[in-house]
């Protein structure tokens, strides 16, 4: 058992994405994955236990050691500038598409009163939102969603978990 | 009376609007329109003798401003008042609400721990920095020699499936995803390799849709070693 835990904390760190527990049970074939969650839960524990420099996040689907969020400012030193930006308007842009999704472009520029063109390009080509169809009206505009990237740099497990917007269903009525 | 004005880079019309709003204290359900209208119209007015670039839709508010501020000085008809005229102002107070929401959606993102700027994993550069190497010597390519390519399979494939009906569905959309997936995974394939794995015809026209679609989306690029060489389909990186 206590082998089986090693390799799994092995199989997170080497992986270059967040890592599912279905993964995990491909490779450790003979190991149930009711186990495999309890043992990602102890090595959670045992990170969180250790208060070291990294801790696991369970993130995307999956799990993913992570610098803790202290040391950023460190972490920035060794690589030089400030790492990921994203500006106001594309924040926005975002926000409406992953509470909004699946939504066309049309929908996010009534919302934010502007044309979202720019932004949304921007947000494609850094993969936090991808095309998910076209929909089925005159035009067929393009319908947009977001990413599991974006899941992973925004630190959510799923969409389930984004914070409620307050109010927003009696707006819509 | 000279306004006290915060050169504010704003994200829009609405945004300058709420601005003003939380500035003058004003009860977003009570908007006095005339007062605001002139702030609005003042704050044009300087954005453009500082020759900041302004965007048309910042004009299409100022013109409903006036338009909401020249219905409200109308008098209300007698005949009309069983029907209850809405408030002229009510389908604006909805879009700046509903555009509040989702500025406050944006910021609460925004104090999430991001990865690359509050968190970071592994450093993946190795493998980047040779990726780089290797497109430094790539030739790219026209839609034509996608054209070219997609032809010489076309042409290799068995004839004589002329009458089957496939009542299976397919969309372009889904083809789209599949190949950024598999991208994903392995980070460059060869053009044969995305087409050439699947038998039927159909399937290999929504290929080849999909694959243009996203070269023109720029999700993709496309590149070749040498004249005549593979084909390489690989992720856009970003800039």
């Amino acid at each position: 058992m206590e082998e089986n835990k090693a390799i799994i904390e092995a199989l997170i760190f080497a992986s270059e994405y967040p890592l599912s527990t279905d993964k995990i049970a491909d490779i450790l074939s003979d190991v149930k994955k009711d186990d495999i969650d309890r043992m990602i839960r102890e090595l959670m524990r045992e990170y969180e236990e250790r208060s070291g420099g990294l801790y696991l996040q369970e993130v995307a689907g999956g799990v993913q050691f992570r610098t803790r969020e202290s040391l950023g400012a460190w972490i920035h030193k060794m690589r030089g500038g400030r790492g990921m930006m994203l500006t106001p308007a594309a924040m926005e842009t975002l926000a409406v598409v992953a509470y909004r999704q699946p939504v066309v472009k049309s929908e996010i520029d009534k919302i934010r009163g502007v044309d979202v063109s720019g932004s949304l390009r921007g947000l494609l080509e850094k993969k936090f939102v991808r095309i998910m169809g076209r929909k089925d009206v005159p035009g067929k505009p393009i319908i947009y969603g977001t990413t599991k990237k974006f899941l992973e740099v925004f630190n959510l497990k799923d969409l389930s978990e984004l914070p409620t917007l307050r109010e927003l269903k009696d707006l819509q009525e | 009376m000279a306004y006290e004005i915060k050169l504010d880079i704003f994200e829009g019309p609405l945004d300058l609007l709420l601005f003003l709003i939380k500035k003058n204290e004003i009860d977003i359900y009570n908007i006095p329109i005339a007062l605001i209208t002139e702030q609005y119209l003042e704050y044009l007015d300087m954005m453009r003798s500082l020759n900041l670039d302004l965007a048309g839709e910042y004009l299409v508010l100022a013109a409903t401003l006036i338009h909401i501020k020249s219905k409200m000085l109308l008098p209300v008809e007698e005949d009309d008042h069983d029907e209850e005229d809405p408030d002229p102002r009510a389908e604006l107070v909805r879009q700046l609400l509903e555009y509040q929401l989702y500025k406050e959606a944006a910021m609460q993102l925004g104090t999430r721990p991001l990865l690359d700027r509050d968190v970071f994993t592994r450093g993946v550069m190795a493998e980047e920095l040779s990726d780089q190497d290797d497109q430094a010597m790539a030739i790219e390519l026209s839609v034509f020699d996608l054209v070219d390519a997609f032809y010489k399979i076309v042409s290799t494939m068995e004839k004589g499936e002329l009458l089957e009906i496939n009542t299976e569905k397919m969309s372009l959309a889904e083809r789209m995803n599949e190949i950024m997936d598999k991208l994903a995974e392995k980070r460059n394939l060869t053009f044969m390799e995305l087409l050439g794995e699947h038998a039927n015809r159909r399937m290999l026209i929504y290929t080849f849709l999909a694959i243009l679609e996203l070269m023109r989306q720029r999700m993709i690029r496309i590149y070749q070693a040498s004249s005549f060489g593979v084909i390489r389909v690989c992720l856009a990186v970003e800039s």
